[in-house]
């Protein structure tokens, strides 16, 4: 495979690790005022991404600074087309992260609001956006950008709710649970209707990626049903790493309208440069981020307040 | 107006906006790592209450600095298309190389610092706060080694009209990346230490007044009556204000010194930056240097800009004659009063600042209390070193102007063509309101804790209060 190929492969790489990692992020986001009663188990929730959350984004950092140095074309393109969402997309992810972070620290209850107001809309956005985004690239029309983002938002969901009852105990445990189930009656019909975001003549692997992304949907929502919380995580993280490898494959090989990835491509010194540094770092990256999963292992408990 | 305009403004704004935060977040992880390891070393319960004080403080800024970079990322994109396309190929690389290497250890190993107070060993916490600290201080290399090469570009060819990168080692060994990264990350750590010898005077003055409230009639100057329910001693304040007076008169040698060998630098790369830094015209030999309009002193310039008083430094006028020559007709100066007045702000601040922290030093010698009128100008002169910070880059990014990348792409050729002058002036504004709002947030807060002091530890507090569980912070400790 030529370095052209590779990188595109390893941007796709990064932007899954982003949609898988910050999936679940974007729904606990989301649910923390649903599945919470009171300011203890809002904290229990919220500490779920408390310490990875951060880590998480950097992945899109990642993605981004790869497509820059990669793909220059294909990065000024999206960036500038996309110019308003992207505008939206942003402040949703500043007014996520200050609430994030200033929720322990504000000085009274009024702030505290204001602090899960900036996270549960800074999630929506970008849960939304993204899939808009992506599918409004795949497909070129505002319909498919909708049943794109509806989708993506859904999943996030459905991610979310199963990581909560994955890491919770006690109440918010079953409420998440529930709030899957929940989240499964919109995501499964959007995710159906999303099958039609694969472009006409897709290939084979987008169509069989597509389908069991769809499947693994289903499947996840059975072993929620079963309290296989762990199992019911792999199968919507598996959905979306094959979703977004359709969608990849879909773009590929002209991620934008008349740019294909040669076009787009920096010269083979910049991509021998960038497979070296990736080679080297990527694998203590997902060393040390696991590591940190693991350091976070414990189900939490509500604080009582 | 044309959307050029306004993307130039919401640059402008949205990055000094960055660096507002960033410089703190840079200076202040090593010193809140620094107190821990002194924790870690001497086990004194002090230098914990430190850590714990200093690291809520740098958290809440820490904060600021992620969310607004995110901005910067997508920015180049969306703005700033052409220049993307044209540069993606060499300035892309260390950006990459500055998520890869430097965010991912930042943001990962600070969730660590940050939830791992009490599951892991102390050790092993320790490190993390160094891991992410030493992130911070790195991405600062990557980002300054892509700016150097907008300043001077090295290590590429042009080539169907894009920059093709030919030398990464070039790059990011560039002369100027050499000068300015200890230029930059050591005001940082001047701006971070002009903070904490703000933040420690207002401790202290606050702890002197706290004590006549109280009577005591014991002499036992070290620990007042009430100390232990407000604020803890004041010995320890008189600890953080001699490391940061330490801090920044080291890190305020660092900038001096590599402020001149940039000037150095600008002299052969930049001499259109250096001319208007000066407001010099014409060529002249033996050029004055003159520190406000109307002083001069003779030879100096020529004497900073390459150690030989007699040499001949290039005017504004000139180089305009010899560009019009080599690039075609256009007005290659930049905006003369900024450039003028940025580098004598930047300098006359910056100085400032450092002669403050020489002076506390000399005042607060051998057990010498922190004098009372002196810890005022502490507190005055906070702003300083953030101000000159602001200044050095407007002279940097402004004295390059009219090129976004320094003879090779013009400004005006490196906007993004599809975007329209409305969709430029809704997010212009957009971010613009909401990074206001944002910097009012950050600033109650700083000041709340500031005065609030160290936490109250837990079983000191009174039950029933029910101010006690919203100031319990749930994402630290
Ligand atoms: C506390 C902050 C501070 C202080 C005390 C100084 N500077 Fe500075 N200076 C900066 C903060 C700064 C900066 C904001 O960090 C800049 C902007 C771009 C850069 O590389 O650093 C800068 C840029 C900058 C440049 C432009 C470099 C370029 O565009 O390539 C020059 C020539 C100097 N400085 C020279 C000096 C001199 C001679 C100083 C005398 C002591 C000095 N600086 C003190
Ligand atoms: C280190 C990374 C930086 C890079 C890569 C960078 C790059 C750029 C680019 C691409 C532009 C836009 C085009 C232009 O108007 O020339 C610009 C302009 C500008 N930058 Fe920077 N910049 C950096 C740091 C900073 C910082 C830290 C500040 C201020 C604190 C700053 C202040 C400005 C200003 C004020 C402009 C507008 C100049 C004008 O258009 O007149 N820059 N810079
Ligand atoms: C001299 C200029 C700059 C320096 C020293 C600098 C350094 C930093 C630092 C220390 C942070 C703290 C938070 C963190 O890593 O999470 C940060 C955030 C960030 N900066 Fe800047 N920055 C500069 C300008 C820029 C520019 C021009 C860009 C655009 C490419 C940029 C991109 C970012 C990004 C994407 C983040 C968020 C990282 C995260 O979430 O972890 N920075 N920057």
């Amino acid at each position: 495979m030529e370095l052209t190929t590779v990188w595109f492969v390893l941007i796709a790489v990064l932007w899954t690790g982003y949609f898988v990692l910050e999936g679940f992020d974007f729904g606990v986001g989301l649910l923390a005022p649903v599945l919470a009663r009171n300011e203890g188990e809002r904290k229990q929730v919220l500490n779920t991404i408390g310490p990875v959350w951060d880590g998480n984004e950097v992945w899109l950092i990642t993605a981004i600074g790869a497509m820059f140095a990669a793909f220059p074309a294909w990065y000024a393109g999206m960036l500038s087309r996309f110019y308003l969402p992207l505008v939206l997309l942003l402040v949703g992810l500043i007014i996520r992260g200050v609430g994030l972070e200033w929720r322990g620290k504000v000085r009274n209850a009024g702030e505290r609001r204001l602090c899960d107001l900036g996270i549960g809309i800074g999630s929506a956005l970008p849960a939304f956006l993204w899939g808009a985004i992506f599918a409004d690239l795949l497909k070129d029309s505002a319909v498919a950008a909708v049943i794109g983002g509806l989708f993506s938002l859904a999943l996030c969901l459905l991610h979310g709710a199963v990581f909560v009852s994955l890491k919770t105990t006690g109440r918010v445990r079953q409420a998440a649970r529930r709030a899957a189930l929940a989240a499964s009656v919109v995501a499964v019909p959007v995710g159906v209707l999303a099958l039609s975001s694969v472009p006409e003549g897709g290939t084979a692997f987008a169509w069989a990626g597509a389908l069991v992304a769809m499947a693994a949907v289903a499947a996840a929502v059975a072993l929620i049903w079963r309290r296989r919380e762990g199992w019911a995580f792999a199968a919507t993280a598996t959905a979306i790493v094959l979703g977004t490898a359709a969608l990849f494959d879909g773009l590929w090989p002209e991620p934008l309208t008349g740019l294909t990835v040669t076009e787009a491509a920096s010269g083979p010194y910049t991509m021998q440069v960038l497979t070296w540094i990736g080679l080297i770092a990527l694998p203590f990256v997902l060393a040390y981020q696991a590591w940190t999963y693991w350091v976070f292992r414990k189900r939490l408990t509500a604080d009582v307040v | 107006m044309e959307a050029l305009d306004l993307a130039r403004w919401q640059f402008g704004i949205t990055t000094v906006y960055h660096f507002l935060f960033v410089p703190l977040t840079i200076g202040l992880g090593i010193f809140v790592a620094g107190l821990q390891t002194a924790w870690h070393r001497t086990g004194k319960e002090h230098y914990l209450t430190l850590t714990k004080f200093f690291g809520k403080l740098f958290l809440i800024n820490f904060a600021m600095g992620v969310v607004t970079g995110i901005v910067q990322e997508f920015q180049f994109g969306m703005n700033w298309s052409e220049y993307s396309t044209f540069v993606g190929d060499v300035f892309g690389a260390p950006l990459a190389m500055e998520a890869l290497l430097a965010f991912f250890l930042e943001s990962t190993f600070l969730g660590l610092w940050i939830f791992g107070w009490d599951r892991l060993p102390k050790r092993v916490h320790l490190a993390t706060i160094w891991a992410a600290a030493i992130g911070s201080n790195l991405s600062a290399y990557f980002i300054l080694a892509a700016n150097a090469w907008m300043k001077h570009p090295v290590g590429y060819v042009v080539e169907d009209g894009r920059a093709r990168m030919t030398d990464i080692w070039a790059v990011l060994t560039n002369s100027t990346a050499i000068a300015q990264v200890p230029h930059v990350v050591g005001a940082a750590f001047v701006v971070a230490g002009g903070f904490v010898i703000a933040v420690s005077a207002y401790r202290i003055l606050h702890e002197r007044r706290a004590v006549p409230a109280v009577p005591v009639p014991d002499t036992s100057t070290t620990t007042p009556a009430n100390a232990k329910a407000s604020t803890g001693d004041p010995a320890m304040w008189r600890t953080s204000l001699r490391a940061a007076l330490v801090m920044t008169a080291i890190a305020g040698a660092v900038v001096a010194g590599t402020g001149d060998m940039s000037a150095k630098l600008l002299h052969e790369q930049q001499p259109m930056k250096l001319a208007s830094a000066e407001g010099l015209q014409h060529d002249e030999s033996s050029a004055p240097f003159s520190p406000l309009p109307g002083v001069e002193i003779p030879y100096l310039l020529s004497f900073l800009a390459t150690n030989d008083p007699n040499a001949v430094i290039q005017g504004t006028e000139d180089l305009q004659a010899r560009f019009e020559k080599q690039f075609g007709p256009g007005d290659y100066r930049p905006n003369q009063a900024v450039v003028f007045w940025s580098f004598r702000v930047m300098v006359g601040f910056g100085l400032a600042t450092i002669g403050l922290s020489v002076l506390g030093l000399w005042l607060t010698r051998r057990r010498r209390p922190l004098p009372t009128w002196f810890a005022r100008i502490c507190l005055l002169a906070l702003p300083l070193p953030t101000l000159a910070m602001i200044a050095g880059w407007l002279l940097s990014e402004i004295g390059r102007q009219p090129w976004t990348v320094a003879g090779e792409l013009l400004t005006a050729a490196s906007v993004s063509p599809g975007v329209s002058l409305a969709e430029v002036a809704i997010s212009l504004a957009v971010f613009t309101l909401l990074y206001g709002a944002l910097a009012v947030g950050e600033a109650v807060l700083l000041i709340h804790y500031i005065k609030a002091g160290p936490e109250v530890p837990a079983a000191e507090s009174q039950p029933g209060d029910d101010e006690a569980p919203v100031l319990q912070p749930t994402l630290m400790y």
